[in-house]
């Protein structure tokens, strides 16, 4: 056994192309190659392992505990079991937040799933000019969220933004006060979150159509079937898979949502953009109160894993 | 009969391509009246109706900036964070996936697992522990904080190993059986051959780190350390009312990366599409 150590190269990070070790020649025993082939194994996934384990897998263990403590700015972190939990029960905002989140995800999921389906249908053909539509239609995405939401701001603006100068073309009547109001905010928000995504999803969409046979179109399309039929029979079944994983997707990026509020609404006016994400924030980072945070957090955390296992399961069972 | 067919598919290209060109011109309306705003002076921003054509184009804005603001620095520190967190992800990612894709060994798939699992999990649910230990360290409110939260995403170790699925496993046989070790096929043959995916995983990483706002909010608290996002984002509320300025700092900090994206913008594509497909 020790041998396999001395065999080991150095390290993972050794010159690569530098350790021309190869199979031995030997007649090494089966047990002594398998246990060196997996310490191999480990030296690759290991540089990237550790950092995860230890920037990501660590924080999400401890979060559970963190939880249950009274932790604060002061270092101190007293054992309180549930407190922070019932205390949730009775938290106005925390239930402000609850419920605007699901606002958010609610509205935002199937209007990005229907948007960019729609423009990954138009644009799977041949034609000219497809390669520039779906840059344009990407670009929002690879943009900051600082820039796109002081754009939409002044875009927005009640009074001399072009979006209510457009919208006063067509009517005398009250102009929506977008940011500003309290029940236009989150619509504002959502506007601007699903021209930001779609083009992301459009290109997952576009890769899962490519792998719908032509035969099965054509073949429809013989026998009579409208490209609406053959959209419902024969794209979307075949598209499943692709489906699954983009909602999943949508579905997380949904439900923590944080960076594009902050930045456009800070979650105002008064608290009708209020989310979840910025609730543990502004609990965290801005009232230092780590522990009743990071219960919030817990919150956030089901959420997400809860959803994820449903549309698993769903997608199981349809495929049975 | 034929003739009709052919109109009528002629007329469903014309509709076809009016709605692509309205959709096109209102997804880049917000990037059209931000350029445009740039070269006005603050009282030709807002007008009824609006002027599209800046008269005259003013270039003031863009010598002002540099002089308001501490935009040298931010480029700075978001270009060292940018290439610093990409090198690493590309390196320890593509290692990390040559093990899980072309090694078998126990242990492998459960870890992988792992990997997979936390893409459901949000970031914004365990931050809080993740700054307490990281500020444990001494190393909140520096750039270590941002490289360390960045450069270990399961993104790349995921991206290029559905790349590396696609190597046919005999050419690392073959490349056994003449005698080079393991690190040696990753170098020689792996890398190599993975230069499409690298370049799309380098693209996305540069991108990523560039445009993140919540990270160096969090954590990056000196004015020198603070990148392109942050420093952007208090330009706005210091000159909260100077529209045109805001809009040229906006332009400059979404210029680098529409350039980038442009000219690898295949690379994005064919990244982002391989990460879908198989998902």
């Amino acid at each position: 056994m020790a041998t396999t150590v001395v065999d080991h190269p150095g390290g993972p990070l050794g010159p690569p192309g530098s350790t021309p070790r190869g199979v031995p020649t030997g007649r090494a025993p089966g047990a002594r190659l398998k246990l060196r082939n997996a310490l191999i194994g480990w030296t690759f996934i290991l540089p990237n392992f550790l950092g995860f384990a230890v920037i990501t897998l660590v924080p999400v263990l401890t979060l559970f505990y963190i939880s249950l403590t009274n932790s604060n700015i002061f270092g101190t972190a007293t054992f309180i079991g549930l407190e922070n939990y019932v205390k949730l029960g009775s938290d106005k905002s925390f239930h402000t937040a609850l419920l605007n989140t699901f606002y958010y995800a609610g509205v935002h999921i199937p209007l990005t799933v229907v948007v960019s389906l729609s423009l990954a249908l138009l644009l799977n053909r041949k034609m000219r000019g497809a390669a520039f539509f779906r840059t344009v239609a990407f670009f929002p995405y690879i943009t900051s969220i600082v820039a796109i939401a002081v754009v939409w701001n002044m875009l927005f603006s009640p009074e001399f933004g072009p979006i209510n100068q457009f919208l006063g073309l067509f009517t005398d009547g009250d102009l929506p006060g977008w940011t500003v109001d309290k029940d236009w905010a989150m619509p504002a928000v959502i506007i601007v979150g699903t021209w930001r995504d779609m083009g992301y999803y459009m290109l997952l969409f576009l890769a899962g159509l490519q792998t719908v046979p032509a035969e099965l179109h054509e073949a429809a399309r013989v026998d009579g079937a409208s490209s609406w039929q053959r959209f419902l029979n024969v794209t979307l079944p075949c598209l499943r898979p692709t489906m699954f994983f983009v909602t999943v997707m949508i579905t997380i990026a949904s439900f923590k949502v944080f960076d594009l509020i902050l930045v456009m609404t800070e979650g105002g006016p008064g608290q009708s953009t209020l989310v979840l994400s910025q609730y543990i924030y502004t609990k965290g980072f801005v009232q230092f109160q780590f522990g009743y945070a990071s219960a919030v957090a817990v919150v956030l955390f089901f959420i997400c894993i809860l959803v994820t296992v449903v549309q698993f399961l769903y997608n199981k069972r349809k495929e049975a | 009969m034929a003739v009709r067919s052919n109109a009528r598919a002629t007329g469903a290209r014309v509709v076809l391509y009016v709605v692509l060109c309205a959709a096109a011109a209102g997804i880049l309306l917000p990037f059209a009246w931000m350029i445009v705003s740039s070269l006005k002076t603050n009282n030709q921003v807002f007008t009824v109706p609006v002027q599209w054509i800046p008269d005259p184009v003013l270039w003031q804005n863009y010598v002002d900036i540099w002089a308001k603001s501490d935009m040298v620095t931010w480029l700075k520190n978001t270009a060292f964070l940018a290439v610093t967190v990409t090198f690493l992800q590309v390196l320890t990612g593509s290692f990390a996936a040559y093990g899980f894709a072309k090694m078998r060994f126990p242990g492998r798939d459960v870890l992988f697992l792992v990997y997979i699992g936390t893409i459901a999990v949000p970031w914004q649910s365990y931050f809080i522990p993740q700054f307490q230990m990281i500020s444990g360290w001494g190393l909140n409110n520096t750039f270590w904080a941002i490289i360390l939260l960045q450069a270990f995403g399961a993104f790349g170790v995921f991206l290029m190993k559905q790349y590396y699925e696609s190597i046919p496993d005999s050419l690392c046989e073959a490349a056994r059986i003449d005698g080079l070790s393991e690190y040696g096929i990753w170098w020689r043959i792996m890398v190599p051959l993975s230069i499409p995916a690298i370049a799309s995983l380098t693209l996305i990483t540069f991108v990523n780190t560039w445009n993140d706002y919540l990270g160096p909010l969090i954590y990056l608290r000196d004015r020198e350390l603070w990148t392109i996002q942050i420093g952007l984002k208090s330009f706005i509320g210091q000159y909260n009312a100077e529209y045109a300025l805001i809009m040229t700092g906006s332009v400059l900090s979404v210029l680098p990366i529409a350039v980038i994206f442009l000219l690898g913008q295949r690379y994005f594509v064919e990244g982002i599409a391989t990460t879908g497909v198989k998902g």
